[in-house]
């Protein structure tokens, strides 16, 4: 069998991008350097050139520039937004948690809102207090959006698909460090429906959930944790809303152990909601005490040691995980 | 092709019955909050009937518009049925959006509504929205924000206006501007605007957008500049902004309205010996609908028993509406569930 090809997160997504501006003529784009600033950012310029009309640039104006973007949406356009640094994303806040993620709910069912608001999240190295948040746990509670993290060049392309076909509004994180890394991505077009985690690596011994970069970091851990005999289960929920509770049971019935890793804060963050559903609804499965990684309660420094050490790491998941092997 | 500047009898006669429409619904919402049928906090657009019952004369069915928390008026005056209006503010389930909206969120997209904001300014980018669809469209639709004087705080506004003349938007900012006689939180009453410009129009024109400031309780004012705005969004030439000047109405002045001025007596367009001294102000200068009535009864387009009749017809419509919304049953509590997502 001929082996697959391999491509970047970013050139993948801009192949998802590609797909709804085929299959929709009223799909359109809107914002500046989807893929960051690094030399990945040049893979857009083939929407640029097919789509010159559908494509838009707009002022440095969040709040209005995601409002018009809602509102685009509410007249029956689709909406690809991007927001730059997911820092930047609050000034966007009341067009994203007060009139897209409500406007479907107070109209009673008769507005749909099918706009994407994508944004670049995650320690990045160097990315200090304002280009380094990670604030999908905020997301998280706003009821009315769907919140999608790709982890892989693969589920890029199928997710941003679905995020933007969708009639819902939807929050998208593309980590920075992901975006230059390469995948087997499948040349053809495809989706990935909402609500499904996938099984990243299978294993029998603890169930291991992470998001977006953190899928990464963990299957490294695993790898380390593997050499010591220790086979780790590691669960991608890929969409926190839609959230895939069932998969997320299954494993946990079957390990009887539970780390998770995301890099919002500990408080409130991801993570808790996580460990939360499953002291609720899984708890007679557990053989351990739940444990979590994620970024401490501090603001992000600058300065690489203090980066480093509130920074998830393979090294930090795989103490958590002997942790709960007792 | 021009724009009508001038609206013929037919025309006058339906803005009238918008306007009693209007004042009617929101008169009998004063007696409702007071019988304690519904318990929000609510806004009434008593004083700026002209506005929106001018406006949508100038509107095509696939024209797109944005409210705010005062938005009685802009539903209603565009067809909206008042007794799905009450039930909505009722929070019964025949609502027009089944109780989830309520005062301040009530919406008729089948009418061309998009989702009504109620955080100050947030209509104005939701229009920009709707105007960015119509270009895409490029059929000529137009996309018609309506705010008050306080959303030009908003740093939304500002925004919203520089992307729609740099990508030359058919977006008309429709700007109610009522903050002429407002007392302010700091006297007790309801917060009022603080802006430093001294005119709200010169705001947009600092941005290159054709400006215009009218008086709001004119109705021929209102069409004039309304239909020549229109007419030159849909013929691309980018965002118009219209400054409609009201005087704050003495009901809407407290931090809760009250009908001060009494219910709305049409005669009084022609028995101003029967007004009262304390309101006589109100009355002669400010109330739109007294003064649409004189005009119209100068220039004899219509008859005082004419107007008389209409006026009791639509009270007597209003008054079935009102019934209808009380009659209505309330939602099922468990329904706050659905209809998160599409």
């Amino acid at each position: 069998m001929k082996p697959m090809r391999k491509i970047t997160y970013s050139q993948a997504f801009v192949e998802g991008l590609d797909y709804c501006m085929r299959k929709l003529p009223n799909f359109s784009l809107l914002g500046n350097e989807v893929m960051g600033l690094g030399p990945q950012r040049v893979h857009l310029e083939t929407i640029w050139r097919n789509y010159p009309e559908r494509v838009n640039f707009p002022p440095t104006s969040e709040a209005a520039f995601s409002a018009l973007a809602a509102g685009a949406a509410m007249s029956g356009e689709h909406v690809f937004c991007h927001l730059g640094a997911a820092s930047f994303s609050f000034l966007s806040m009341t067009s994203i948690a007060n009139e897209a993620a409500t406007a479907h709910y107070a109209s009673g069912g008769k507005i749909k809102v099918p706009v994407v608001f994508h944004m670049l999240h995650g320690l990045r190295i160097g990315g200090g207090t304002q280009h380094s948040m990670s604030p999908q746990s905020m997301y998280w509670n706003v009821p009315g959006l769907q919140i999608v993290l790709p982890s892989c060049a693969r589920d890029a392309k199928g997710l941003v698909a679905t995020a933007c076909l969708s009639d819902n509004p939807t929050v998208m994180f593309t980590h920075d460090l992901l975006i230059g890394m390469e995948g087997e991505v499948p040349e053809a077009d495809y989706e990935i429906p909402f609500g499904k985690a996938d099984i990243k690596r299978r294993g029998k011994d603890v169930t291991l959930v992470a998001t977006s970069y953190m899928v990464q970091v963990s299957l490294a851990a695993a790898e380390i944790l593997a050499a010591e005999g220790i086979d780790v289960e590691v669960l991608d929920p890929r969409t926190l809303v839609p959230f895939d509770k069932k998969a997320l049971i299954k494993s946990v019935a079957k390990t009887g152990r539970l780390v998770v890793a995301d890099e919002s804060h500990l408080s409130c963050g991801v993570t808790a909601e996580i460990a939360a559903i499953v002291a609720e609804e899984a708890f007679h499965h557990l053989k351990a005490p739940i444990l979590r990684v994620a970024r401490p309660d501090v603001p992000t420094p600058f300065s690489r040691p203090l980066e480093d050490f509130v920074t998830p790491t393979a090294d930090k998941i795989a103490a958590a995980v002997r942790r709960v092997m007792g | 092709m021009m724009a009508k500047q001038s609206l013929n009898k037919a025309a006058c006669v339906r803005v009238l019955e918008r306007m009693l429409v209007i004042r009617r619904f929101e008169e009998a919402l004063v007696e409702m909050s007071g019988q304690k049928l519904f318990k929000s906090h609510y806004h009434l657009y008593i004083g700026q009937e002209a506005t929106a019952a001018t406006v949508v004369e100038s509107l095509r069915s696939d024209d797109k518009l944005v409210t705010t928390h005062r938005n009685h008026g802009h539903v209603l005056a565009r067809g909206a049925d008042p007794g799905a209006a009450f039930a909505e503010i009722l929070g019964r389930a025949t609502g027009l959006n089944g109780g989830r909206g309520g005062t301040l969120h009530m919406s008729a997209p089948e009418l061309g509504f998009l989702a009504t904001s109620s955080v100050v300014g947030g209509c104005i980018g939701l229009a920009l929205g709707g105007a960015f669809a119509q270009q895409r469209r490029g059929r000529g639709g137009v996309s018609v924000a309506f705010f008050g004087d306080g959303s030009l705080e908003e740093g939304i506004s500002f925004e919203s206006m520089n992307i729609a003349a740099l990508w030359k938007l058919p977006a008309v900012f429709l700007c109610e501007n009522n903050g002429a006689g407002a007392t302010g939180s700091a006297k007790g009453g309801f917060p009022s605007s603080l802006i430093a410009a001294p005119r709200l129009a010169g705001i947009a024109e600092s941005l290159a957008i054709a400006s215009s400031q009218i008086d709001g309780r004119d109705v021929d004012a209102v069409h004039r500049a309304v239909s020549r705005g229109v007419a030159s969004c849909r013929a691309g030439r980018g965002p118009v902004f219209i400054e409609c000047i009201t005087e704050r109405w003495e009901g809407s002045k407290p931090m809760w309205p009250e009908l001060s001025t009494g219910i709305t007596d049409v005669a009084l367009a022609w028995e101003s010996e029967r007004m009262p001294k304390k309101y006589r102000d109100w009355h002669v200068h400010q109330d739109p609908i007294l003064l649409h009535i004189r005009k119209l009864l100068r220039k004899k387009l219509i008859s005082r028993a004419a107007v008389l009749q209409l006026d009791r017809k639509v009270i007597a419509r209003n008054a079935a509406a009102r019934q209808f919304a009380i009659a209505s049953p309330m939602p099922r509590g468990k329904t706050a569930l659905d209809s998160v997502y599409a």
